[in-house]
């Protein structure tokens, strides 16, 4: 087990109803628990899946289960698997030494889809996003997931994105035993590939890090 | 996973709370579990499904609450083991038998596990179904983590068994639908026969001897409860505070307690045996301290039982202070959040926390002010409800007369709301809408004058709107009926019912076709595809003026993530955008403004509809819409 940098290290992972949020979380915390960590996912369920906004909530200790609810303000990594739900998370859970990950494409909103909102210039909120996380990362994963032919295999990206930033261990052999075990297994080389294709297209942004706060 | 049935102790899995409340049920050698799907309850019965044959046990999807818990104390009546799993509107439907069965009392165990909503995150209400057990005097088990989820499953069979009394175990959405680590103990073997003994009828008649029984035995569960281990202190001997908590409010307090870095002066006093109180137990923590803080969901039911025992010792006691949901130091609606219990313990003790610069927070909200747009949640892409409701407002509006819907339980209660045009007028409990609709068919003779409709579901007419339907055949009211047939019960995740030809465990069983039954109570009965949009207007509009009585109108039509599970997409859709003429059509946008399926987005640059190919589901509906027949299927 990897020494955690901070106990409970806290993950959010956020996107919209029908992304595969759930699937995400379960097997990023399987991934997790397989190395000896204590996990709390809580999750967003129910009407609310139905194209609104989603969001898991993950715990990791070394020690003991916490609440499955993170408190206000005290995020430690966002995986936005859309760029405008990524912003909605950092305004309640956000703080200056935030990591972010985000799946540069989005989904429009019903109200965007009928003219009575407008979606921002998606420049701006990749700039928004950077300059409030510490470090952040960026990857087109529905881009490459519809490359593959199904926008389903966007999470499977991200989780490599994921691994290729080291922020938690997760690597692709620990990766591949888990989806052995919870998908069905004439999915498993389509998973391995797009996890790895998520590795190959994560690109650093400059973030807080590099900059004075 | 199937791990599930591994009898592998010591083993570690993250599982969710129902999970784990389902393993705990196998630990205990539970044979018959029964349910209606409901969240956040239906993965229990959902996961047991899945290992009936490798476990041989009985599992099943009810036809409702009522009938499942009649299933499992069935099986408790024949000396095995019973689980019945619900969501808190179904132990209302439950509750007329159970409040029965406590006066006879059961052999096997029986666990009626009861999964609130609070907040009602996917729920019509947010009830606290705690207070049934006091209702029924039944003992009450409500377990704080997913580890105590599987343990606390496991005891209230022992219980149960002990007390000769069904044992409700209450569970809420943080802990069913939220994940843990939890350590696997031994899977019993056990080949008990069943058998219903002659010389002992169950009867809750005579009730006064049945009563007194019943209250015996729930002073029996008292003393059992005074010495359980899921009833803990942990703090220091004089606190200033005493958090006094149940379930999910325990790890909210703990993690509250350790930020706030107050382990010194607050104590917790966590109770998981909530009724019958352990009186005993809680009296001597009443001493501890002056202040005490009630952390629960929902209902002051743990709050207001404290304070009568403490009415009851006041003389011994002292004077102490109680802080809750009373006097709103905890808001007396919604499910709690760690910053509520953090902000409690603040007040009263007037300590600082910061958990972020100022500075950043003014800056993050500012930007999602500033271009955040709000997403409301809707209709699936190529959800065959949006056609529905869309024929609905279309044939209503040529008809003219104000005529209006009534609603009910499932993804089609979301015609609430825009993605449903505003169509659906009335929203309460299962089966409802019809219910109603005996009644409003009734008006007429009082001069009302505008078209009764009442839309439900497939499920749900199973459930619920079956006695209503005979009602109005046999009192002669008039209305129409849309009977949204999408084959699944869609909104609680795609579980089988009656008309779709299999069980719970996968099992080919005859089909109780709707349009059968709705003909037997003698209503006339026609049946569309909502996506043949020009057929359902045609109908919907021909039966409100038709003949008086019950006209039904089966829509049928599977659910889009159903058949895109199968397949993924019947059509790949496609825009001309040289065709699409955009503002200029005349349509008002009929596609995105109006018809506003997820699956469509408006290119802003050239001003023309599009595809989005991540979310479209390609059912073609659109393409029918669409006047300039811009939008194709390919």
């Amino acid at each position: 087990m990897i020494h955690l940098s901070k106990d409970p290290f806290n993950v959010i992972i956020a996107g919209v109803g029908g992304q595969g949020n759930v699937l995400a979380s379960q097997i990023l915390g399987e991934i997790l628990v397989s190395q000896g960590y204590v996990i709390t996912i809580g999750e967003t369920y129910g009407a609310s899946q139905r194209g609104g906004s989603v969001m898991s909530h993950l715990r990791v200790s070394q020690k003991e289960s916490f609440s499955p609810l993170i408190p206000e303000g005290q995020a430690d990594l966002l995986i936005a698997l859309e760029p405008v739900e990524g912003l909605r998370t950092l305004a309640p859970y956000g703080n200056p030494k935030i990591i972010t990950l985000l799946n540069t494409r989005p989904i429009h909103p019903i109200d965007v889809i009928s003219g009575s909102a407008t979606y921002p210039e998606i420049s701006n909120v990749i700039a928004k996003i950077e300059a409030l996380s510490f470090r952040a990362w960026t990857v087109n994963a529905t881009e490459i997931a519809l490359e593959m032919g199904d926008p389903i295999f966007s999470n499977m990206v991200m989780l490599g994105a994921l691994s290729a930033i080291n922020i938690l261990p997760v690597g692709r052999q620990v990766f591949e035993s888990v989806i052995r075990e919870l998908l069905p297994s004439n999915k498993t080389e389509e998973n391995r590939k797009a996890f790895e294709r998520g590795e190959g297209a994560v690109k650093e942004l400059a973030g807080l890090g590099g900059r004075k706060i | 996973m199937s791990s599930i049935a591994e009898n592998n102790p010591g083993r570690v899995a993250l599982l969710m709370g129902n999970e784990a409340i389902a393993r705990g049920a196998l630990e205990a050698g539970v044979k018959v579990c029964a349910a209606y799907p409901g969240n956040p309850s239906s993965e229990i019965i959902g996961t047991l499904a899945t290992v009936a044959e490798e476990m041989g046990l009985h599992v099943e999807w009810s036809i409702n609450e009522k009938v499942a818990l009649e299933v499992a104390a069935a099986a408790s009546l024949a000396g095995l083991r019973g689980l019945c799993a619900m969501k808190q509107n179904g132990l209302n439907v439950a509750s007329d038998f159970l409040l029965n069965l406590n006066l006879t009392g059961c052999r096997g165990g029986l666990v009626v596990v009861v999964a609130d909503d609070p907040s009602g995150i996917s729920s019509s209400n947010e009830e606290d179904s705690r207070i049934f057990a006091k209702l029924g005097d039944l003992p009450l088990m409500e377990p704080a983590s997913f580890q105590e989820a599987k343990e606390m499953t496991r005891e209230a069979f022992n219980l149960s068994e002990r007390l000769s009394l069904p044992v409700l175990l209450r569970s809420v959405t943080r802990i069913s639908h939220a994940r843990g680590n939890v350590t696997f103990d031994e899977l019993p073997r056990s080949f008990k026969k069943p058998e219903f003994d002659l010389s002992k009828p169950w009867s809750a008649f005579p009730a006064i001897p049945n009563h007194k029984i019943l209250h015996e035995r729930l002073q029996k569960a008292k003393e059992i409860f005074e010495k359980s281990s899921f009833n803990f202190y942990r703090g220091p001997e004089k606190p200033d505070l005493i958090i006094i908590t149940s379930g999910s409010g325990y790890l909210y307090s703990f993690e509250a307690v350790n930020n706030l870095k107050v382990e010194e002066r607050v104590g917790i006093l966590k109770i998981g045996t909530s009724w019958p109180l352990p009186e005993e137990f809680v009296l001597k923590h009443l001493r501890k301290s002056e202040n005490f803080l009630f952390v629960e969901e929902v209902d002051p039911f743990l709050e207001n039982n404290v304070k009568e025992l403490f009415a009851q010792n006041c003389f011994d006691l002292g004077m102490k202070r109680f802080f809750g949901k009373a006097n709103r130091m905890i808001p007396d609606v919604g499910e709690l959040s760690p910053e509520i219990v953090h902000s409690a313990i603040q007040t009263f003790l007037k300590v600082k926390f910061i958990s972020r610069p100022e500075d950043y927070s003014r800056k993050a909200h500012e930007a999602v002010v500033e271009m955040v747009p709000p997403r409301a949640h809707g209709f699936c892409a190529g959800c065959p409800h949006r056609a529905t409701y869309w024929a609905i407002k279309t044939a209503l509006a040529l008809d003219g007369r104000d005529g209006f819907v009534l609603g009910d339980i499932g993804c089609y209660s979301l015609g609430m709301g825009p993605s449903g045009f505003s169509q659906m007028k009335t929203l309460h409990a299962m089966g409802s809408g019809t219910g109603l609709a005996c009644g409003f068919g009734q008006l007429e003779r009082f001069g009302m004058e505008q078209p009764v409709v009442a839309v439900c579901g497939d499920s749900t007419f199973y459930h619920a709107a079956m006695p209503a339907l005979a009602n109005a055949r046999y009192n002669g009211a008039n209305f129409l009926l849309l009977l949204l047939d999408n084959s699944a019960t869609a909104m609680t995740g795609f579980q089988p019912h009656p008309g779709t030809g299999f069980t719970a465990t996968g099992r080919v069983a005859p089909v109780i076709d709707l349009k059968a039954v709705c003909e037997v109570f003698g209503s006339h009965v026609e049946v569309v595809d909502p996506f043949d949009l020009e057929a359902t207007v045609e109908a919907v509009l021909r039966l409100i003026s038709a003949e008086r009585g019950v006209k039904v109108l089966i829509l049928k039509r599977e659910c889009a993530l159903v058949s895109g599970k199968r397949q993924r997409r019947v059509f790949q859709m496609e825009v001309d955008q040289e065709r699409c003429l955009g503002e200029a059509c005349g349509c008002n946008r009929l596609c995105t403004r109006i018809f506003r399926c997820p699956g469509l987005m408006w290119d802003q640059k050239r001003g023309k509809a599009r595809i989005d190919e991540a979310i479209c589901n390609g059912c073609g509906v659109c393409a029918e819409i669409c006047p300039a027949s811009a939008i194709r299927k390919v």
